[in-house]
């Protein structure tokens, strides 16, 4: 047997030419394994749970803004029949009613949004009109810090967005559902 | 005057390539860090809705998914046709939600358990009625922040 000399043994190196085939081999598993995570979604609030029954005050019919949704996806805002592509602009025309007309929100603090659907509705027109209502308040509150402060909502300090969403603080009421519409 | 010799011979230089491994280390660690491992079993299938007004959730830790939506043909025969609850990897009633927002809240410090989001992951052709119950059950259960999971509406 051949003997090694110390010298040569103090030349072994470890071979590293592997390494990159190793990184590779993780590599290629995490790009196989990797979802991008793209988690995005309406974000709400629910309003705290009571057993008790809520107390019906009498609210100004003007100020309130009413969607019913039926089971087969039909609206009908403020007693009229409505495409959904419509309901932006009516929600926006109601809540900050340019023209002062006595039909419509006394000021955008008293407007109040009260949706409701049946049991049968489904749920993307559901999603849909929800993200039309929030989308409404979203540009008013948008055009008024234009107005206000000069710069988009977005980029508008803690305490400004604040300040307009107290002006425009968005009141929505989700009655309880009817159920006429068939489960599936 | 010339010190630098002309180096003779036509062989081609090697590339060197000892820092092809850090290059890839530096991919790798990229990857790994954005991972997101799928932790359950999709056994419902799922078509989230169109919508333009989103949130971004922020922190995964804080959030616990709640999935509603038909059972994958796979597990026709054992769940039925009819929209289904999916918490975990598990297909549940809505009588399970109380305990599986309480398994998710006591691995949540204190201080950050007011920030627990419910992702409700809804698939679109689900009609309400279930939507609702578990509306109900969550604000029962007090956990009232909750983001309709949606996908961003192609311009």
């Amino acid at each position: 047997m051949a003997r090694i000399s110390a010298k040569d043994r103090m030349d072994n190196e470890i071979n590293a030419g592997s390494m990159a085939d190793i990184a590779f081999l993780l590599l290629i598993f995490f790009l196989v394994t990797t979802t991008m995570a793209e988690d995005k979604g309406i974000l709400v609030k629910l309003p705290p749970w009571s057993d008790e029954k809520p107390d019906i005050t009498r609210l100004k019919e003007r100020n309130v803004f009413s969607v019913l949704v039926n089971a087969s996806n039909q609206l009908l805002v403020r007693g009229e029949p409505t495409e959904i592509d419509n309901l932006r602009e009516r929600t926006k025309e109601f809540i900050s009613n340019p023209q002062r007309l006595t039909n419509l929100s006394e000021n955008p603090r008293k407007a109040i949004i009260s949706l409701k659907n049946d049991r049968g509705t489904s749920y993307e027109t559901y999603l849909s009109v929800y993200n039309e209502l929030q989308g409404a308040y979203a540009e008013l509150r948008h055009d008024e810090a234009l107005k206000r402060y000069g710069k988009a909502y977005d980029v508008c300090s803690v305490s400004e967005r604040k300040a307009i969403r107290n002006d425009i603080p968005l009141i929505l009421s989700e009655a309880e559902p009817t159920s006429f519409g068939e489960e599936n | 005057m010339s010190k630098f010799k002309r180096k003779t011979g036509k062989g081609s230089p090697k590339v060197n390539t000892a820092s092809l491994p850090d290059i890839v280390f530096m991919l790798l660690f990229f990857f790994m860090v954005v991972t997101v491992m799928r932790d359950a079993e999709l056994k419902l299938s799922i078509t989230t809705p169109y919508a333009t007004e989103l949130t971004k959730l922020e922190k995964k830790s804080l959030v616990n998914y709640l999935l509603i939506g038909k059972p994958i043909i796979r597990y026709q025969d054992l769940y039925g046709t009819a929209p289904r609850l999916q918490l975990g990897d598990k297909i549940s009633t809505i009588a399970d939600i109380p305990i599986f927002l309480e398994k998710h809240r006591i691995r949540v410090s204190e201080n950050q358990r007011p920030s627990i989001t419910s992702s409700l992951k809804i698939d679109g052709r689900v009609t309400m009625g279930i939507v609702q119950d578990i509306k109900t059950q969550l604000r029962k259960s007090n956990q009232l922040k909750v983001n309709y999971s949606a996908k961003k509406r192609p311009q």
